[in-house]
């Protein structure tokens, strides 16, 4: 195998040699304001990565990707930074749900999508969440009825990101109704784009059209797209939020490249601050070494976790305190990106600012809900990293068909 | 249900065979002579540690880890403060006694740039534990940097003349010699001063923690000669900021144990503990905030060891993790232990109750080498914004 060194030059010669700089001032990349453009530009700078064997460095060589450590990974994320990147098949495509199916798919899923998703064809969204409500996952009501060739779909999905611009979704239903919640589930593999399949596009509460509900009728779904076992949709379930957990948490191998030119930027802060003319307020210096504290110190925690489970000094549900970290610290960089912009953020000239930060302000608690809810992650820290005592759930031991669910009126 | 087993987790989980016996090695001997009821016992006591105990801690090893061999030291090189690391955790989860930092800055400092004289003399004491020394830095308030060192020392024909006061000075009453930071001609310049050098006046102030003391030191027109020089004169800037993050990184050790060690009684107490007939540990609304500090915590030895490990490789960053660390653990090492507080009910703000002891630690720990806003401008100002 090729030192870890000599393919650290090797990427960092290809890199300067194959993409495109970002400008010094370039925005961020931000995950919640897409569209098909940026789609079909991922898709062409991923086709890039991997006729120059750049594309997923951590998958197995039989299913597209290079078979490398992880750390081979890491290096080429480092080099990458200063260049555009398909970052839109990082999540969920590449960090969620490929590892999902290459865990649990069928020999024949995975020869037939991994390759698709690594070489930048296919892009994949997750259905899980549905208006009845997206905490208590294995409560999906969405039905699947096998009619003798077919699995039939019915129902409702929401809150799907990036579903209208997408080829694929891995989709949670109900295939029995009389078995007990958990036991009477399973994953699909689905076409979005198909007769039967409607998607609407949800304007968020900064205005932003990201995110989607799907309706189906009737959709047929064939056995072959069955990943795990039917009616075990729940074990490929929980291996999807594992995967889900590391990728929201920042911890997850198969993430190529990253948003801003290091972990810990505040180069955007930084310039929201001289833009406002307050870069030498002693206040704002401290609330902008507060963010680089914060960022660092989720970086420094990540590679301990990822370290610490590996070890098994940590136990697997540990990514779990990631997903919480992020998530609180989003709500600090956007407090105080308001506290930096101060009146800016509220009323703006047109012509100099897209308001982006009191926008992203009023969308502030998605950092805590996307990718599971922040108070999901405090169940599974206490229940299943510090051993406290489950929460008591009102639908154990019971055929899922009587569970008592919403109130009227009381979906999304 | 038990609780998983030491859930408070440690600072590195991958240590060496040799760091994990030297570790064992620190931790029994603070068990077995230093327990919880031996530092309410201490607290009596005007040092807050005794000199028999402190010459066998020594004996261990603990001040001869950032000193070279040729000076009576284990020559570990940089690695050395993974050692101390370890010794301070420790440390911390006991709220131990005894002069560790200021004796390790000061014997550190005397092995890199000490005279042949300061290093013959001086250090074999130190390390040995017959004699104690103490850095003299801060002049009060929030002036843990280098830029508010303002004490002059001035050149008269002896030597240089100091005039200034320093406070606080950990472990001063006891220490056999401080090391002094002062300005000569507008330059860093260090002195290791014989404590009973005629116009230094030792002054203990009344604190926080219950073993672990502080002076105001006052140095009235002190004359010192050319031999108390450590380095070269007005030269001192790079040990100074070296000394800072050797102390700030084992600061956030020591801090990480303390609050490890309270996570985990807390965790337990909250296992045993009833009400309404069941367990604390079985609501949700102490559960999330469990989760909370134990991901905090992840946070503090996370930052901690990774400070300590920029300072064990020489890394660039290393000035920039340090007060990252400090300004991390300032925040959060205390919120949690407050925290820790709460989950115990009346019996957290009693006397009798052991909390108290680490509260005061950490929140000496957060003052003690600058507090976290002091990191945070000093970070901005590292980052060049
Ligand atoms: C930006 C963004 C992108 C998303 N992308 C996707 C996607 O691509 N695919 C997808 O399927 N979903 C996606 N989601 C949905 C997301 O996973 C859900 O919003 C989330 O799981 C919460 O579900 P819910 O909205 O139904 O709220 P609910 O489950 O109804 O929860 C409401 C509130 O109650 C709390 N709560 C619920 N149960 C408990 C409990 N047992 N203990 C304590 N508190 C509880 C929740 O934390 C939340 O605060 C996305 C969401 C956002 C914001």
């Amino acid at each position: 195998m090729e030192t870890l060194e000599d393919f650290r030059q090797r990427s960092r010669a290809w890199l300067a040699g194959n993409m495109r700089r970002l400008p010094p001032d370039a925005e961020p990349w931000n995950a919640m304001r897409v569209d098909e453009g940026d789609a079909e530009r991922a898709k062409a700078l991923q086709r890039k990565l991997f006729q120059a064997g750049f594309a997923g460095l951590c998958f197995p060589k039989e299913y597209g990707g290079r078979g490398l450590p992880r750390v081979y990974q890491k290096a080429f994320t480092e080099e990458s930074r200063p260049y555009e990147m398909p970052l839109l098949f990082n999540t969920p495509t590449l960090t969620i749900i490929a590892p999902t199916i290459l865990d649990m798919g069928t020999e024949a899923q995975k020869r037939r999508h991994l390759p698709a998703m690594i070489r930048g064809d296919e892009l994949w969204v997750q259905f899980m969440s549905e208006p009845s409500g997206g905490s208590d996952l294995a409560g999906v009501i969405t039905s699947a009825r096998f009619d003798g060739d077919n699995y039939l779909l019915n129902g409702s999905k929401i809150w799907s990101s990036y579903a209208y611009f997408s080829d694929y979704a891995i989709c949670l239903a109900r295939t029995d109704w009389d078995a007990v919640k958990h036991q009477g589930l399973t994953m699909f593999i689905v076409k979005i784009h198909q007769p039967g399949v409607t998607v609407n596009r949800i304007r968020q509460s900064d205005g932003n059209v990201e995110f989607c509900q799907e309706f189906f009728d009737d959709v047929p779904l064939a056995p072959e797209d069955v990943i795990g076992k039917v009616n075990d949709g729940w074990t490929v379930g929980q291996r999807l939020l594992f995967h889900e957990r590391s990728a929201t948490g920042g911890s997850s191998p198969y993430a190529s490249g990253t948003a801003g030119r290091r972990i810990e930027t505040i180069d955007d802060l930084v310039n929201l601050a001289r833009a406002a003319g307050r870069l030498d307020d002693p206040r704002i210096r401290e609330l902008l070494a507060e963010v680089y504290v914060l960022q660092t110190v989720q970086g420094q925690a990540t590679d301990r976790i990822v370290a610490g489970i590996a070890a098994e000094a940590l136990p697997a549900t540990s990514g779990a305190m990631l997903r919480l970290f992020t998530g609180l610290n989003g709500l600090r960089r956007s407090d105080i990106a308001l506290e930096i912009a101060s009146s800016d953020a509220v009323a703006w000239d047109a012509g100099e600012s897209d308001g982006a930060t009191g926008k992203s302000y009023i969308f502030r608690q998605a950092w805590c809900l996307g990718g599971g809810s922040t108070e999901m992650q405090r169940n599974i820290i206490s229940e299943r990293v510090l051993g406290m005592p489950r929460e008591p759930a009102a639908d154990r031991g019971m055929p899922f068909k009587d569970v008592r669910r919403n109130a009227p009126g009381k979906e999304a | 249900m038990q609780p998983i087993r030491r859930a408070g987790g440690a600072l590195d989980f991958d240590l060496t065979e040799e760091q994990q016996l030297f570790a064992d090695t620190s931790r029994r001997f603070l068990a077995d002579e230093c327990d919880l009821s031996t530092i309410r016992k201490l607290a009596e006591t005007d040092a807050g540690f005794t000199a028999d105990w402190w010459r066998r801690a020594a004996g261990l090893g603990w001040i001869s880890l950032l000193v070279d061999e040729d000076a009576g030291g284990l020559g570990l090189g940089d690695e050395g403060i993974l050692y101390l690391g370890l010794v301070a955790e420790e440390m911390g989860r006991m709220v131990s006694p005894g002069p560790l930092l200021p004796c390790s800055l000061v014997a550190a400092t005397l092995s890199r740039s000490g005279s042949d004289e300061q290093r013959s003399e001086a250090l074999p004491a130190l390390v040995s534990g017959e004699a104690t020394a103490s850095w003299c830095f801060a002049e009060g308030g929030n002036s843990w940097s280098a830029d508010s060192v303002a004490m002059q020392a001035e050149r008269v024909p002896v030597g240089y003349r100091l005039h200034g006061d320093k406070w606080p000075v950990e472990a001063a009453a006891e220490a056999r010699h401080l090391l002094v930071t002062a300005r000569c001609d507008g330059q860093l310049t260090q002195f290791l001063v014989p404590a009973d050098t005629a116009g230094v006046a030792i002054e203990p102030l009344e604190g926080l923690d219950l073993v672990r003391r502080f002076a105001r030191v006052r140095f009235d027109g002190v004359e010192v000669d050319e031999s108390t020089v450590v380095g070269a004169p007005g030269g001192a800037a790079d040990d100074v900021e070296r000394q800072l993050q050797i102390g700030l990184a084992v600061s956030c050790a020591e801090s990480a144990g303390a609050v490890a060690r309270v996570f985990e009684f807390t965790l337990e107490w909250a296992f045993e503990r009833y009400s309404f007939g069941r367990p604390l540990a079985s609501y949700q609304a102490l559960k999330h905030r469990f989760a909370d500090m134990k991901t905090y915590l992840e946070g503090c030895h996370a930052t901690a060891s990774a400070a300590l490990h920029a300072i064990a490789a020489s890394s660039a960053d290393s000035a920039c993790l340090a007060r990252v660390a400090k300004a991390f653990i300032g925040d959060f090492a205390p919120e949690i232990v407050q925290e820790c507080v709460q989950m115990h009910g009346g019996i957290g703000v009693t006397w009798d109750h052991d909390i108290h002891l680490y509260l005061r630690r950490v929140t000496t720990n957060r003052a003690i080498l600058g507090a976290p806003r002091e990191h945070r401008l000093a970070i901005a100002d590292l980052l060049k914004l």
